[in-house]
């Protein structure tokens, strides 16, 4: 039984220049669970996630962290959670461990140079820790960011954007980070602009568009319900009909019956399998093609058809 | 809703621990300016000023201080908390379990704290340029504590209204600086012509200055008590507008 951690009902966030950022969001994020939120530019990712970190005044709607509403224990839910912010920001006159201490203090926590030790030394900046932040390289700078959000071992973790404008090595670095959050039990909420990202991380994806969540649910799912195979055979000599064996595929002719295309799967591999039964079947019937083009449709393209579709159901 | 002293500590120290970085601009620079005040104003022109007997660098002293008091709490609290809203990093304070009264305590008490420590540093310095006592050393200290901390709630309160370094810079440079040369520091109130006199008494600064004066000579222009409670209604209303502003989260929240 999936245990909620986080419980946002009706959340309303209007803008003093009547920007409608968050327009009624009704979230549940589990306890344990990495939770992947979706959404192109504006669409109030970060908004979201500053209301619950304090960062943003909601206009309506409730929150709740850890059974209790964050209006009113603020302050004790907040020790609780650990925050890495879309923009690189802190004092860059500062060491690296000073503001890692730092951190570590603001939240409450008793000194543990221990504990210290082991988030800058598992973020690869123990060498780095007496170096002025500014000096620093810009994944490098995010690290510390993420170091310092980590110092005071939060339960439920806000990443945004987490590895924007980190490079391939950094970002693999960064998944196997979330990885090990992951293993320690920390509730993972990030936003991202890279599809693969929630691919690779996500236990389930939650889309937001116009302030609006479009659809969460299990990553798999959501593959399943909406990931597509197409394929498309180029026939060598045109056939008038669909050959017998074929009809009981999602198949149709086009271009005059050079061209067939398959369009099914359910993003488990259905889509795949059953194209190469096709190519089985073409063969056997003594059909020739001359070419075969297949297309799985990525996380990016549920996500674009989401967009394009008018908003049917809200989870 | 427990109070987060640990939280309160680190603000804490890690705003003492920013503006000690550099140690000229935190205590060299304060520290030469009052002594050469002191040089030109107290040791050299010394002799030529008439106050009834109170020796002229004894009787600067105090005022001397009052401006570095005024103008170091003020930039030092101003600067605290607006530089965090300038890089973004006030994030972490905002997402952190830290209300109004560790904020306070931690920003206002670092402020605080440093100009009571350059006013020791000053006080030391000032004695071995010009020959000066104090009166009431307790209620000395207890005076200029509360001039320290009134202040620095006032340039904190400049720090989140402020919306960029020009704003900071205003306060401190157009108001304070010309109310404290106004005010009584180079002179007594007493010594202004007729009108004047009434002129200066709209300003603030003189209470201020007046009342510092009391505890180091034992006298002044004003009783002590007027100038203790205007400091301390000044402190208040300080208190009175940050409660409002972290009320409403102005400036603060989005
Ligand atoms: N401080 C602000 N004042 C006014 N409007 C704002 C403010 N912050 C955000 N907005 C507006 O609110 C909407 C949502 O912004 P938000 O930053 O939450 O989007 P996002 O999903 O995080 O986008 P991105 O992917 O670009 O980070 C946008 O239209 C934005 O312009
Ligand atoms: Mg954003």
């Amino acid at each position: 039984m999936p245990e909620p951690i986080l419980n946002i009902r009706g959340l309303e966030k209007t803008y003093k220049g009547g920007v409608k950022a968050l327009d009624g969001v009704d979230l549940t994020i589990n306890r344990g669970e990495i939770f992947a939120l979706l959404g192109p530019n504006g669409a109030g990712k970060t908004t979201l996630i500053g209301s619950v970190c304090g960062l943003v005044r909601p206009t309506g709607g409730k929150i709740e962290v850890f059974g209790q509403d964050l209006a009113t224990s603020w302050k004790n839910v907040r020790r609780q959670i650990g925050l890495v912010p879309q923009e690189l920001s802190f004092d860059m006159f500062d060491k690296v461990i000073r503001q890692v201490r730092y951190s570590r203090g603001m939240f409450g926590s008793a000194p543990d140079e221990a504990r210290i030790e082991e988030v800058l030394r598992s973020l690869s900046l123990w060498d780095k820790r007496n170096a002025a932040i500014r000096e620093l390289s810009g994944g490098m700078k995010r690290r510390v960011m993420i170091a310092k959000a980590l110092a005071h071992d939060p339960q439920l973790l806000f990443l945004d954007e987490p590895t924007a404008g980190v490079d391939v090595e950094l970002r693999r670095d960064m998944w196997r980070q979330i990885d090990m959050l992951r293993d320690r039990g920390v509730t993972i909420i990030l936003t991202t602009h890279y599809i693969e990202e929630a691919e690779e991380m996500a236990d389930r994806v939650g889309v937001i568009a116009k302030g609006r969540i479009l659809l969460v649910d299990d990553k798999d799912a959501i593959m399943a319900k909406l990931g597509r195979t197409e394929a498309h055979f180029t026939i060598d000599s045109p056939l008038a009909e669909l050959p017998a064996p074929l009809t009981g595929y999602p198949v149709h002719l086009e271009e005059g019956g050079t061209s067939l295309v398959y369009r099914g799967g359910d993003g488990t591999g259905k889509g795949k399998r059953e194209v190469a039964e096709l190519a089985q079947l073409l063969t056997r019937e003594g059909i020739a093609f001359s070419g075969l083009e297949t297309q799985e449709s990525t996380l990016e393209d549920i996500f674009v058809d989401l967009l394009h579709e008018p908003v049917e159901t809200a989870a | 809703m427990t109070f987060n002293a640990r939280g309160t500590y680190a603000i804490f120290k890690n705003e003492l621990m920013r503006m000690f970085r550099t140690i000229f601009g935190s205590i060299l620079s304060p520290v030469i300016t009052t002594s050469l005040y002191l040089v030109v104003f107290g040791a050299a022109m010394g002799d030529r000023m008439d106050l009834g007997g109170v020796n002229y660098g004894a009787f600067i002293v105090p005022g001397l201080l009052m401006l570095t008091l005024l103008s170091e709490s003020t930039s030092n609290a101003s600067f605290g908390i607006y530089m965090p809203k300038f890089t973004g990093a006030i994030y972490e304070l905002l997402s952190a379990p830290v209300g109004v009264a560790e904020t306070l305590i931690g920003f206002v008490g670092a402020a605080a704290v440093k100009s009571l420590i350059l006013a020791a540093i000053i006080l030391g310095t000032a004695a071995l340029i010009v020959d000066y006592s104090i009166a009431h050393p307790i209620l000395a200290l207890g005076y200029i504590v509360l001039v320290a901390a009134s202040f620095s709630l006032l340039g904190f309160i400049i720090g989140l209204w402020a919306d960029g370094f020009e704003k900071l810079q205003i306060i401190p440079l157009l108001v304070l600086m010309p109310l404290t040369f106004l005010g009584g520091t180079f002179y007594p109130i007493s010594a202004l012509e007729g009108p004047w006199q009434y002129v200066a008494m709209v300003n603030p600064v003189v209470y201020l200055v007046s009342g510092l004066r009391w505890t180091f000579l034992g006298e002044s222009d004003f009783p002590i008590m007027l100038s203790f409670g205007a400091t301390l209604g000044f402190l208040l209303i300080c208190i009175a507008v940050i409660g409002w502003i972290f009320k409403t989260g102005w400036r603060l929240r989005e």
